[in-house]
This record gives C-alpha cells, sequence and structure tokens, in this order.
C-alpha cells in the first residue's frame, strides 16, 4: 500500500437526525493517508449527508479524531479541503475564478484587485489542476470537468490532512473525467487522506483502496474486493453497478 | 447655466447632495451581496418590519423611535434568518410569513392610538429632510460598513456560494450569516426615515441589480454598482429640483433606466 501512514482518521458512530428523520446512523470507518476511500450507495443513501457532517456543515453525534501514525489524537485543527456537490452560482453571477479562489483561500478582499503576487501564487497552484487558464473565466459559466479541477485546485489550498469530494464525476464529459483520475493519482501520493463519493463503480473497483457500502448504515465495508462479492453489494446494485 | 446651478444656493440642497453622496453608496455596496446571495426579498420584508419598529417605540412614548426600531429589526433579522436556516420549510414562504407579519403587526399598533397617518413620511420618506448630526450619522455608517467589508466579505461571500466548502476552511458559518442580516437590518432602519419603507429596497438593490448585468468579476461589480448608484442618485436629485418632484423616487427611477439599459447590454 502507498502513503506515508503519518494520518488516520477515524469517524466513531456519525449519526445525522434532521426533522426527526434520521438520515445517517452510527457510521463508523478509519481512513489512512495515502489512500482512496470511496463511499457508494443508492441515491438518498445519505452519502453527501455523511460528508457534511464530517465538514462539520450538518448537527450530527459522534466525532471525527485524526491521528498520527502513532495513535495520538492531532493537537491542532485538521485542515479539510471539499469539493462539493454544487455551488450556489449561477451563471449570470458576476464572480470569477480567481475571486472564487481569492473568497476561499486567502485573507485578500476578494472585492478589491487582487495583488499580484497573490495572483502568481493562485496561478501557479492552479497550474497543477491545469486550471490556470481558467482563472478570469465567469465561475457561473465552467463545464462540469473545469468545475472540477478549479473545486480541487480550491480544495487542496491550504494543502488540507483530508481531501473529500462530494461525488466529482457527475456531469464531467470522458476526457474530464480521466483527467480529474489523474489529478487524483496525484494527490493520493501527497500525504492526505482521500474520501470519495463515486457512482462510478468501475473506478471504485479498479482505483480505490478501500470501499464503504452505505444506505443510512454501513452494509459492508473493506477492500474492492471484500465489498464488491458481499451480498449487500449484489442487493444494493442487482446489475452490478453496469447500465 | 447660472440657472442650472441655482439649487447650490440652498442649504437643503447641499445637504441633500451629501446625503446622497453618502447613503447612496452605502446601500450600493450593501447591495452587491444581497442582490448576489438572492436575499433581495429578505431585505424587503426587513424594510416592511420597520412599521413595528415605529410602533413599539411610540407605545413605548420614546422621542426618537430609530433605536427601538433598529433594535426590533435586528431581531427580526435574526429569527428570520434562523427559520430560513432551519431548511424545514421554504426560504420564501417564510419571509413572505415574517414581512406580512411586520406591516400588519406595525399598522394594528399604530392605528390603536389613532392616527395613522401621521407615519406616512415612514412610507415615503424625505431626502431633503437630514439634518448636519444625521450626516455624521451617515458617515460612521458607511465608514462601520466599509471597515466590515474589508474584513468580512470573503466570509459572506463564500457562506453564500457554498457553506459546506466554508465550514471546511474553517470560517465561522453562523458569524458571517449573522453580521450580514444585521448589517443590512442596521443600515435599512437607519436609511429608511429618509428614503421611505416603499423605496428602501429599490435602492438596495437596483444599483447591484444593474451592475450585475454587465459586470465581469467581484472588483468591476463593486466599481460598477457604486458608479451607478452615485450616478443616479446625484442626477435623480437634481432633476426632483429642477421638475419640483420627489427626490427618493426620482432616484429611484433613474436608477430603473440604468438597470433597463445596462439589461440590453447584458453578458452573453
Amino acid at each position: 500500500m502507498s502513503g506515508c501512514g503519518l494520518h488516520c482518521m477515524k469517524i466513531n458512530h456519525i449519526t445525522v437526525t434532521t426533522g426527526g428523520q434520521t438520515l445517517v446512523e452510527d457510521v463508523s470507518l478509519h481512513a489512512h493517508c495515502g489512500e482512496i476511500t470511496a463511499v457508494i450507495g443508492r441515491n438518498g443513501a445519505g452519502k453527501s449527508t455523511l460528508f457534511k457532517a464530517i465538514v462539520g456543515d450538518l448537527p450530527h453525534s459522534g466525532e471525527v479524531l485524526f491521528t498520527g501514525h502513532d495513535g495520538v489524537p492531532a493537537n491542532r485543527r485538521p485542515r479539510i479541503g471539499y469539493v462539493p456537490q454544487t455551488l450556489n452560482i449561477d451563471p449570470g453571477s458576476p464572480a470569477t475564478v480567481l475571486d472564487l479562489a481569492v473568497t476561499y483561500t486567502s485573507r485578500w478582499p476578494a472585492f478589491l484587485p487582487t495583488p499580484r503576487r497573490l495572483r502568481r501564487e493562485l496561478a501557479a497552484h492552479f497550474a497543477k489542476f491545469q486550471a490556470e487558464g481558467l482563472l478570469d473565466k465567469p465561475a457561473g459559466r465552467l463545464s462540469g470537468g473545469e468545475w472540477q479541477r478549479v473545486l480541487l485546485a480550491i480544495a487542496t489550498r491550504p494543502h488540507p490532512d483530508l481531501l473529500i469530494l462530494d461525488e466529482p464525476l457527475s456531469g464531467v464529459d470522458e476526457a474530464g473525467l480521466q483527467q480529474v483520475y489523474a489529478l487524483l493519482e496525484q494527490l493520493r501520493q501527497q500525504d492526505m487522506v482521500i474520501l470519495l463519493i463515486s457512482h462510478d463503480l468501475r473506478y471504485v473497483r479498479d482505483h480505490a483502496d478501500r470501499v464503504v457500502l452505505l444506505d443510512q448504515k454501513v452494509l459492508a465495508k473493506g477492500t474492492p474486493a471484500d465489498v464488491f462479492s458481499s451480498p449487500a453489494f449484489a442487493q444494493a446494485f442487482p446489475t452490478g453497478g453496469e447500465g | 447655466m447660472a440657472a442650472l446651478f441655482s439649487w447650490w444656493q440652498y442649504d437643503f440642497m447641499r445637504t441633500a447632495l451629501w446625503a446622497v453622496l453618502l447613503l447612496v453608496p452605502l446601500l450600493s455596496l450593501l447591495g452587491t451581496l444581497v442582490v448576489n446571495n438572492r436575499m433581495s426579498f429578505f431585505s424587503d420584508a426587513l424594510g416592511h418590519s420597520a412599521l413595528t419598529g415605529v410602533a413599539i417605540g411610540v407605545l413605548l412614548g420614546v422621542g426618537d423611535t430609530r433605536p427601538v426600531m433598529v433594535a426590533f429589526a435586528v431581531v427580526f433579522a435574526l429569527l428570520m434568518n434562523r427559520i430560513r436556516r432551519s431548511r424545514l420549510t421554504s426560504t420564501d414562504t417564510v419571509i413572505g410569513v415574517f414581512s406580512s407579519v411586520g406591516v400588519a403587526l406595525g399598522l394594528t399598533l399604530l392605528s390603536r392610538e389613532g392616527n395613522l397617518s401621521n407615519y406616512q413620511s415612514l412610507l415615503v420618506g424625505d431626502l431633503l429632510s437630514l439634518s448636519a448630526e444625521d450626516l455624521w450619522l451617515l458617515v460612521t455608517a458607511l465608514a462601520v460598513t466599509a471597515v466590515v467589508w474589508l474584513l468580512c466579505f470573503n466570509g459572506f461571500h463564500g457562506v453564500a456560494v457554498s457553506p459546506a466548502v466554508a465550514r471546511s476552511k474553517g470560517l465561522p458559518l453562523w458569524l458571517f450569516d449573522n453580521l450580514f442580516v444585521v448589517l443590512v437590518a442596521v443600515v435599512v432602519m437607519l436609511s429608511i426615515r429618509w428614503v421611505g419603507l416603499l423605496l428602501i429596497n429599490a435602492m438596495l438593490i437596483l444599483p447591484a441589480a444593474a451592475a450585475r448585468n454587465v459586470a465581469r468579476s467581484l472588483k468591476s461589480y463593486h466599481l460598477l454598482s457604486l458608479t451607478f448608484g452615485v450616478f443616479a442618485g446625484v442626477l435623480g436629485l437634481l432633476l426632483s429640483y429642477f421638475n419640483g418632484v420627489a427626490t427618493g423616487p426620482t432616484i429611484i427611477l433613474v436608477l430603473a433606466a440604468v438597470f433597463f439599459g445596462t439589461f440590453l447590454l447584458r453578458k452573453k
């Protein structure tokens, strides 16, 4: 297994209840640095809800712990990079990609002209995601693949301990998909825990290190081979995820 | 030519010019995020709560009702925001209910005093009624808003674009979400006496709405919103003077013209 093993993220007994309805129930999982942990499940299984709870955007019970390789809890707040499913940006929004990057990754007020040095730093970072040419584009008019690269770039500045991607593979064409996969491969080498919601079961089977099958509760978890051969998987995806 | 500058000899017109140069940029600045965050209905409801604020002030027997209006609007805004964020019911319905309650409660309480017509000025406002102390109040409000904008704009914007991404970056969601509505509540209540309940929201959102038609970045969005606001403010003031009509509504009409003009030029 690749990776540095410096970080382990432990999610212990996470439960999310909204309006008297339990959306996620008693989910526990461990994810390791340098590995891609994929969460799969039918639509409405609570995958996005679980991720929002981990980020802290939804009230929940249970805990999210980060430990060093010695098992000792980290003594600082973990840095989290989050790639959401959607943003509240409409096609008429005046915000450019640069505006969004400045908003989320710097203290410089995004409504003022961006200092040259900050722009250079952002351009250099975005170049790693083949997205430096998108900086001056209107954020509301990007294609699915462009969005993914921009959001990945924003999520990874500063370098996160945990990178969370919520369905990054929807609405992205095949070429865009391959680009995102290649970027994920690079990122997993860079000392971070990667947690991913994916509908692309072929990708999960071939590239994820661990898989969690979720339907409100954890139905199965382990290596892709373990999970894909489990009865719970056959029940959740009767066609084996094809078509 | 001399006739063109005849207005300058009047104290009230010089004061009104200062008022326009302070008040319009203040509202135009706040309006950028009100429009971007799709909160124009929210700010409209806030304006309506002024009636209840005044009524409570009158019932309490205070001389200056403004502090009571501000206090009530802040509570009203925080409550409305909390229910809006609860995700249990649709946002526009909640705001609609709050808006109606703000008006109905205000009218009921004021009618109890039996002199509802005394509060007509609250509905239409009067930009020419500003005093020198009022100007200082506006200077303070503009300075405070500018500082808050410099320190908190990224938080306001980031939380509105994606609460989850904002959270992941460690931005205190609760603080920014509520600070913004409190700021809007305070500024709207301070301005309503001059602009009027019926027009305050138009003055808040029209400069930004016009700017949004043509702006290509957050920088040009802010610059254009302020420019359109000041341009319409000064032109509206002069047009109202020469035509003998009310100032606030004239400014709004100029702003509306700018909006439709930029709409034709909007980004394709």
